[in-house]
């Protein structure tokens, strides 16, 4: 999603020549939300998820199918998987993440994570079994979408494991977290909290889990939301700091290179909003935010002038929806998760919640319908009216 | 400059209020409401909007 958008904003950005992208999978880019969701629901088709490529990047060239193996950004040159190279004048890195997998041992069949669309199918496929018992290990915000897709589905049991005592508690808080438990439960999700993943049993394919606890869990389907792992390996052996994605900086360049700059769940950047700590965000929203800001940081040095010095400052966005509700945020919650208060609504029903550092409002999250979605959006201008946390 | 959204699709997230507020808003109720045929000025504005929709459900026809 990442490389479409950067290629859109090169062209938007001025950039006239030539722009090949580069991608592992066979498809043209498209839409991964719904393969969680909807997709995975069979309310949507696979189909539906291609991105619609604006007009101006109807000459570019797409190079599918086939991974980047190796750069020399000295050099600019990248090396691919057919065993060619390509020489470029500039390069944006947006390879995304890839599902980390349990180092757990037992059988692997019936084991499935979530990031493509083959996923999502073989995970569809598997979850027709009938009566089936889903395991989910994970209650990040996949692990949760994908536990209320399978009770719509119709599985048996839907169990969600996770070390921590409460669902997307790191992202969330306390207030929200067990609101979520409570939701996820009234609608049938059972949870084995508190306790780690040791084990899958079965022969040929998974049939149980083991908790460290001693509890064992019956499966048939097992799903991996357990976090991700930045695509950064290709990079290796250029001197960037790839501890955590790609480190740029405040213009989205990667390791003070004019030529180089990130995009995506694969950058890690310092958010002028904030405390200008790098982190890497893996919201929908950013790939859009950071490639519109990062052409134009490229635009520029490859006409030959100097980059607009404003530093990136977005302001994140992100949604989960699940069962019948939707969680909505806006700014950095996970930065104010000491000082929260309840903005609108009541935490049993529509509620708004306000994320809070040093007295500012940094993140606004809303769990509800349409109408607490509506009430988190009207607190979007005080979000982007505070000074940066620096200041 | 013509303005499409499929309504089937849409699920009122209002990334496109932000992109493009004089295009369109949500209503009380957190519904959307659009300007089927904007002023071409607001190009860009709207070009945003179908970006930053999460459902990919806004289409820019000319
Ligand atoms: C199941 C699921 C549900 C989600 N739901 C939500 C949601 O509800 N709300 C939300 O805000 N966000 C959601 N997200 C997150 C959002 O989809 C991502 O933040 C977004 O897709 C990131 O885009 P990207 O371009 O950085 O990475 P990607 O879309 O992953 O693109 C990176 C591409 O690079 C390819 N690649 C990797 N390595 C190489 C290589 N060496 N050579 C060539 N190609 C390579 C990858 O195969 C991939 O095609 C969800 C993600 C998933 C997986
Ligand atoms: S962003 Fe998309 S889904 Fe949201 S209100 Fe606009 S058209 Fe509807």
């Amino acid at each position: 999603m990442g490389g479409l958008r950067a290629a859109e904003q090169l062209r938007a950005a001025g950039w006239t020549g030539s722009i090949t992208v580069v991608g592992d999978e066979p498809l043209m880019p498209y839409n991964r939300p719904p393969l969680s969701k909807e997709v995975l629901a069979g309310k949507e088709s696979f189909e539906s998820l291609a991105f619609r490529p604006r007009a101006s990047v109807a000459d570019a060239e797409w190079i599918l199918g086939t991974a980047v193996t190796s750069a020399d950004l000295a050099r600019r040159v990248v090396g691919l998987g057919d065993g060619t190279e390509l020489a470029f004048d500039g390069l944006v890195v947006a390879t995304g993440v890839r599902p980390r997998r349990l180092r757990c041992p037992g059988p692997a069949a019936g084991r499935h994570t979530v990031r493509t669309v083959d996923d999502a199918r073989a995970l569809r496929a598997d979850l027709a079994r009938p009566g089936a018992h889903v395991v989910v290990v994970g209650a990040g915000f996949i692990g949760c979408e994908v536990a209320a897709t399978a009770v719509a589905l119709g599985a048996a049991h839907v169990t969600v494991a996770d070390p921590e005592p409460l669902p997307m508690l790191r992202p969330l808080g306390d207030l929200l977290a067990r609101e979520l438990l409570r939701r996820h439960q009234e609608r049938g999700v059972r949870f084995a909290l508190g306790t780690p993943v040791t084990a899958f049993e079965g022969g040929d394919r998974v049939t149980g889990v083991v908790l460290a606890d001693g509890r064992r869990l019956p499966a048939d389907v097992v799903v991996e939301a357990v976090g991700s792992i930045p695509n950064t390996a290709w990079l290796d052996g250029n001197g960037l700091d790839l501890a955590d994605g790609v480190l740029t900086d405040e213009l989205l360049r990667a390791g003070g290179l004019p030529h180089v700059v990130a995009v995506g769940d694969v950058a890690r950047f310092p958010n002028a909003r904030y405390d200008g700590v790098p982190r890497r965000v893996e919201h929908w929203s950013m790939p859009a935010d950071s490639a519109k800001r990062a052409a134009k940081t490229l635009a520029a040095h490859l006409a030959g002038a100097e980059p607009d010095p404003e530093p990136f400052a977005p302001l994140p966005a992100f949604w989960s929806d699940q069962h019948d509700f939707r969680l909505q945020s806006f700014g950095a919650p996970a930065l104010g998760l000491d000082d929260t208060r309840v903005l609108d609504g009541e935490p049993g029903g529509d509620v708004v919640v306000g994320y809070h550092r040093s007295g500012r409002l940094v993140g606004v999250v809303a769990l509800g319908g349409p109408a607490a979605g509506a009430a988190a959006a009207r607190h979007r201008p005080a979000l982007l009216e505070q000074p940066a946390l620096t200041a | 400059m013509k303005v499409v959204v499929d309504m089937n699709k849409c699920q009122d997230h209002g990334q496109c209020v932000f992109a493009a507020p004089d295009v369109f808003r949500l209503d009380e109720a957190g519904h959307l409401a659009y300007v089927a045929d904007p002023d071409e000025s607001l190009r860009a504005d709207v070009e945003d909007a179908a970006d930053v929709c999460p459902l990919q459900a806004i289409t820019v026809e000319d």
